[in-house]
C-alpha cells in the first residue's frame, strides 16, 4: 500500500496536537505501522517542534506555514519537513548527552532513535528541508 | 492538558490529564514547580497522560532537580505505558522517581 499525503501547518505550538493527529491518521491506515505508530508520532511531533522552537527560534508571531509529507512506497517511510526559517546549521544539531540531565536536548535523540535516517536536504523555495526515513522490510 | 490537585498533609498529588507537548509545559510548570518550591512531596500522577514528548519530559526533569535542590522529592505514580516508553527510551527510568 502506498502513501503519499501532505499538509500544512502554522508554525506555532498549537499546531503540535494537530501534526499528531495528521500522522496518526495516516498511520492507522496500514497494520505495518501498528507496532510503532506512538514512536513514529512522537518522532514526526518532535521534528515540527523544532521547527517551532529553533528555526522560528525568537519569532513570536509569524503567518508562515510549515509542511509535513509522509509517502510509504517500497516498505521505506519517508518524512519530510519544510520550512521557511532561520537556515539550520547542521553542525548545530546534536542531542546533549544522556548522562548529562537536564532539561532539554531529547526532541532530536528521540527523532534518531527512532529513525533510521535524518538528513537535511535542499527544497526549492524553503529554507530547510528535513528528511527522516525508515524501512519495514524487515518488520 | 487538565490537571487537578489534592492534597493530603504533606504531600501534593498532582493529577495530569491529556496530552503534555511544548504547547502546555509552562501550564505544566506552573502547577508543579510551586509545589515543589514549598516543599511539598509531590507525586504527579500520569495515568491519564496519554502523550509526552521530550518538552513534557524536560519539565519532569526540571521538578526533580528542583526537588533535590530544594530538599523534597517528586514521585511518578501510575505511569502510563505511552509515557513510560518515553521515559525509557530517554534512559531516565534511574534518575526520575517511579512508583
Amino acid at each position: 500500500m502506498d502513501i503519499s499525503e501532505s499538509k500544512d501547518f502554522p508554525v506555532h505550538t498549537k499546531s503540535l496536537k494537530e501534526v499528531r493527529d495528521f500522522a496518526r491518521a495516516i498511520f492507522d491506515q496500514s497494520p505495518i505501522f501498528n507496532n510503532q505508530k506512538d514512536e513514529l508520532v512522537l518522532a514526526i511531533a518532535e521534528a515540527a517542534q523544532n521547527i517551532v522552537k529553533h528555526a522560528y527560534k525568537d519569532v513570536t508571531e509569524t503567518k508562515d506555514i510549515m509542511q509535513i509529507k509522509i509517502s510509504f512506497k517500497d516498505n521505506e517511510l519517508t518524512i519530510g519537513f519544510y520550512d521557511k526559517g532561520k537556515p539550520v546549521n547542521k553542525e548545530n544539531i546534536k542531542h546533549r548527552k544522556l548522562d548529562d540531565i537536564k532539561p532539554g536536548g531529547l526532541g532530536t535523540f528521540f527523532i534518531q532513535q527512532i529513525m533510521d535516517e535524518v538528513v537535511f536536504k535542499e527544497a526549492t523555495g524553503w529554507h530547510n528541508h528535513l528528511v527522516l526515513t525508515k524501512n519495514f522490510t524487515a518488520q | 492538558m487538565a490537571y487537578e490537585v489534592k492534597e493530603e498533609g504533606n504531600i501534593s498529588t498532582v493529577y495530569l490529564n491529556g496530552e503534555i507537548d511544548m504547547d502546555v509545559t509552562e501550564k505544566a510548570k506552573e502547577v508543579i514547580l510551586p509545589l515543589v518550591e514549598a516543599k511539598k512531596e509531590v507525586h504527579l500522577n500520569l495515568k491519564d497522560v496519554q502523550y509526552m514528548d521530550s518538552s513534557g519530559i524536560s519539565v519532569l526533569i526540571e521538578s526533580h532537580q528542583k526537588a533535590l535542590e530544594v530538599g523534597t522529592v517528586v514521585k511518578l505514580k501510575e505511569i502510563s505505558k505511552s509515557v513510560l516508553k518515553v521515559i525509557m527510551m530517554a534512559k531516565l527510568e534511574q534518575v526520575l522517581n517511579l512508583d
